[in-house]
């Protein structure tokens, strides 16, 4: 239509015209790409989210075989202070028989503290097992009752949709009894 | 004009199911035809629909990290300044946004009021318009609340209470505007329900006034109508290379702004938290209202102040049937130009008056600014029209033989292809 | 072509009506702002990274015992140039308020880098009590909470009594009195009118009350005659010159670690430096980014013209 050639136009003015046009819409193209990074990045976490502070917690008044929940970057830790017999059942375990091989040792700092992010590799449920009285799973650590996933003593997946074990944070001892998540 | 062609099967496809193709086609493509002599003063209509999408784009984004509620909102903008990856360059578009949204309407308009481009049959695109601008002005008052700083809370009070001037119904109009005995809680969540609603409304009355210019086509410099082919050329390519060299120019003067006087346009006071306790010493609402705040001070009744301000703007609705001169262009109205250029000066006389105190000379001046106002459209337009020799008209865009657009009659026009 | 040129100015006059009625609202009585060079003026402005950590050193030493800066988290500090590890020890220095912890009990800790600059009284009601009644306000905006910005701070720091120069106390002296007059002048206008419908009703045998007669002002030649309240410190660049701020900066006040002399207005300059980056500390990102933007925009609309020239050859 209005883009056909009239016999006047010599064919240098006929590509120089196809370069002004390529080059106008490639920046527009740039341009808008480089509009939409600060936008799309607006809505990742914004700076005092990722300084937010790491979780502390003492140790001491926790009971062998007690599980505690604490927050840390808004989702829920799991810590077990684990008995002689789940710390037992843990490590008797096949790790080539497991959905997502890994030792017991290479989850834990201490073998009594398994410290790990209660939030199911499904589908993000918190499992259960924390209170006294909820339902272990069948091996007895922890069973989210979303969609059935069965963790065992180490927070392995046994059982179930999740496909990988419940994450273990970064975390270090401070102090004989005291860690710091995060 | 021939329909709208293809080689794509996968267009055909769709074409053949939902003609969005040949829609778009003859909306800003190469189907739908235009005078060929629009000037640059016809860039800022599209302009000022680029300028509406930058503001609902960044708006939804800002949304995402505000709170609406008196106790955070200052607090959640701040942390978008100080926080959020790239929030001080989105609320700093967003709040310079407003205004340049203002300054390309502003244009846009006062380019409609020169060139008659209100008249028969274009009316309804008119009024239209000044729909969006009632809208907009709406959107941007409610918008300017939500920082709760100084000015917003006050502004807010201020413009609020404009409505107590109502007889009888006044006082309960106004508590029911705030939800309670000020502006506070309930206010401010209303006004961002409705700061997020607005600019769609907005962009719905956008689309009927394209559609309407799309009945006509656009008026030109000269201000009448095309009288074949040969004075049209295809929207696209011809004014979209147009528009898009005119946005490059605005996106520069906006950049410059907003990276380098980010907040010259506002007010230092809006960087304090709203104290319901104590208002500022100068509360003056944003540039682009005050032309309207002066002519409402200049009137010392509460009522007739309330009245003379919408009346300002409902003037404009009745412009069409005020100006009853058959010329549309002021280019061809030797005295028509000399009154739209005494009241361009008479509105930024208001804008001065608007942010001064009405006291002494200001006061005056803002009601001798006032009257001329609406002396301009309700006597001098309609005198005008009947009193005015306008000069001859060119017989067609493409041969003005009459000098005037001289230069526009240079080389043989291409014409448009087969209409 | 003259006449399109005609509206276009009239259109332009009308978009210009903005940029002038800013300035126009802002003009303030008393003696005009020194204006001091700061790094951080101008397209290619920086922090200078030396006077915000004085500036800091000042704001800590001086100013925090009554004033907040809430916006502004020990991480932030990182912009003056100090390390992780420097930042931690700074930290740790202040005392938070955390909890409740497990019995419910709020407890202190020290500071974390994540912790912002705690409020030196627990809310408005302690600070008016602190400060007989008239509450310091936070500082974190106070750059961009006033017109002339850093410049207003290091004027109201170097504004008190002893501080200024005796030209600038002579011209506020001048101008107040000429004030003073003026309205003199303009109530004994409106005394003599009403004095003559006064007189005119005596006449006509109307009761009537006599006017006031106004009185005559006395120049003002010392800070006494401004009148100023008791509790108010005079001070020249704050609005009606009386501020309840009691002279805060002291030769020597601070001793700086870089060794810089602690004048005072070297000590008010940091200060305001520190206190312009606690209100804009993006800054130096926006104008970075600037140029970069306007540059690509330039080249960008440069080749738009070009097309749009090539476009239009045939129809010209």
């Amino acid at each position: 239509m209005a883009e056909t050639a009239t016999p006047a136009q010599a064919e240098s003015g006929e590509t120089r015209r196809d370069f002004l046009y390529l080059a106008a819409a490639g920046m527009g193209a740039i341009g808008t790409a480089c509009v939409a990074w600060p936008l799309i990045d607006s809505m990742n976490p914004s700076a005092e989210v990722l300084a937010l502070a790491s979780t502390e917690v003492d140790l001491g008044p926790i009971a062998e075989g007690q599980r505690v929940t604490v927050t840390w970057r808004g989702n829920p830790v799991f810590i077990d202070h684990r008995t002689q017999a789940q710390i037992q059942q843990a490590e008797d375990v096949d790790i080539a028989s497991l959905p997502d091989p890994q030792a017991d040792a290479d989850r834990v700092e201490t073998p009594e503290w398994l410290i790990v992010i209660g939030v199911c590799t499904h589908l993000g449920c918190v499992p259960l097992g924390q209170r006294t009285g909820q339902s272990r799973g069948d091996f007895g650590g922890w069973f989210c009752p979303c969609h059935g996933s069965h963790y065992d003593t180490s927070g392995r997946i046994r059982k179930g949709p999740a496909p990988l074990n419940l994450p273990v944070p970064p975390y270090q001892f401070t102090g004989d009894n005291i860690i710091v998540i995060g | 004009m021939s329909g709208f062609q293809t080689n794509s099967r996968v267009i055909k496809w769709i074409e053949y199911r939902m003609p969005v193709f040949s829609f778009l086609n003859h909306s800003i493509g190469a189907g739908y035809p235009a005078p060929k002599n629009l000037s640059y003063m016809w860039n800022f209509g599209s302009l000022a629909g680029f300028t509406l999408v930058i503001m609902i784009v960044t708006g939804i984004l800002l949304a995402m990290q505000y709170t609406a509620h008196v106790d955070y909102a200052f607090d959640s903008v701040e942390r978008i300044m100080r926080d959020v990856n790239f929030g001080w360059l989105l609320r700093y578009i967003h709040m310079n946004g407003a205004s340049f949204f203002f300054i390309v309407v502003y244009i846009h308009m006062f380019r409609g009021l020169y060139y008659g481009s209100y008249k028969a049959p274009r009316e309804l695109l008119w009024i239209l318009g000044v729909v969006i601008l009632l809208l907009m002005m709406m959107t941007a008052f409610m918008g300017y609340v939500l920082p709760w700083g100084q000015m917003s809370f006050w502004g807010a009070k201020v413009i609020t209470n404009l409505f107590s001037a109502v007889p009888i119904f006044g006082e309960g109009i106004v508590t029911w505007l705030w939800g309670g005995f000020t502006v506070d809680n309930p206010t401010l969540n209303r006004f961002y329900a409705l700061h997020y609603l607005m600019p769609f409304v907005i962009v719905a009355v956008v689309v009927l006034h394209i559609w309407a210019l799309h009945q006509f086509g656009s008026n030109n410099p000269l201000g009448i109508d095309p009288k074949g082919p040969q004075d049209k050329i295809p929207f696209h390519p011809y004014y979209t290379a147009k528009d898009s060299f005119g946005m490059g120019v605005f996106l520069i003067v906006f950049a410059a702004v907003i990276f380098y006087l980010p907040n010259y346009m506002g007010h230092p006071d809006n960087y304090i938290p709203a104290d319901p306790l104590a208002t500022p010493a100068h509360i003056v609402p944003e540039w682009y209202f005050l032309p309207f705040y002066a002519i409402l001070r200049a009137i010392p009744d509460k009522l007739l102040g309330v009245i003379a301000m919408f009346g300002s703007i409902a003037v404009l609705f009745v412009l069409p049937w005020l100006d009853r001169s058959p010329v549309k262009s002021g280019r061809f109205r030797p005295i028509f130009r000399i009154f739209f250029v005494l009241l361009a000066i008479d509105v930024v006389v208001l804008g001065f008056v608007g942010a001064n105190p009405p006291e002494g000379a200001w006061l005056i001046t803002g009601q001798i600014a006032t009257f001329w106002y609406f002396l301009h459209f309700l006597v001098v337009l309609p005198l005008l029209g009947v009193f005015e020799r306008p000069k001859p008209l060119p017989t067609s865009i493409s041969e003005p033989v009459l000098k005037g657009g001289g230069s526009l009659a240079g080389a043989p026009a291409k014409p448009m292809e087969k209409a | 072509m003259r006449k399109g040129l005609l509206f276009g100015l009239a259109a332009l006059a009308a978009s210009a009506s903005l940029p002038l009625a800013g300035p126009a609202v802002a003009a303030e009585e008393g003696p005009a702002l020194p204006k001091l060079e700061w790094s951080f003026d101008g397209p290619f402005g920086t922090y200078d990274r030396q006077s915000l950590q004085r500036g800091l050193q000042v704001y800590r030493e001086v100013c925090s015992s009554c004033h907040g800066l809430k916006y502004v988290a020990f991480r932030n500090l990182a912009d003056l140039g100090y390390s992780e590890d420097e930042i931690k020890a700074f930290a740790a220095e202040y005392t938070v308020t955390d909890g409740p912890d497990d019995d419910g009990e709020m407890f202190e800790r020290p500071g974390a880098a994540s912790d912002y600059f705690p409020a030196p009284f627990p809310n408005e009601k302690a600070a008016a009590a602190a400060n007989s009644g008239a509450v310091p306000p936070d500082l974190s905006l106070m750059a961009k909470a006033r017109a002339g910005g850093a410049d207003h701070i290091h004027g109201i720091l170097t504004g008190y009594e002893d501080l200024v120069p005796d030209a600038v106390l002579q011209s506020i002296f001048e101008h107040e009195t000429m004030k003073n007059e003026e309205k003199y002048e303009a109530d004994l206008a409106e005394y003599n009118d009403k004095l003559e419908a006064y007189n005119d009703k005596v006449e006509a045998g109307e009761q009537a009350r006599r006017p006031l007669e106004p009185v005559q002002p006395q120049p003002i030649e010392s800070i006494e005659d401004l009148g100023l309240a008791e509790v108010s410190n005079f001070n020249a660049y704050f609005p009606g010159y009386g501020i309840a701020m009691a002279q805060p900066l002291y030769e020597d006040g601070v001793a700086y670690a870089d060794g810089t002399p602690a004048t005072i207005d070297q000590m008010a300059a940091d200060v305001s430096h520190f206190l312009m980056w606690a209100a804009e500390p993006k800054l130096e990102d926006r104008k970075g980014a600037g140029i970069k933007v306007l540059i690509f925009l330039v080249v960008f609309t440069g080749v738009l013209y070009a097309a749009k020239r090539k476009v239009w050859k045939d129809v010209h």
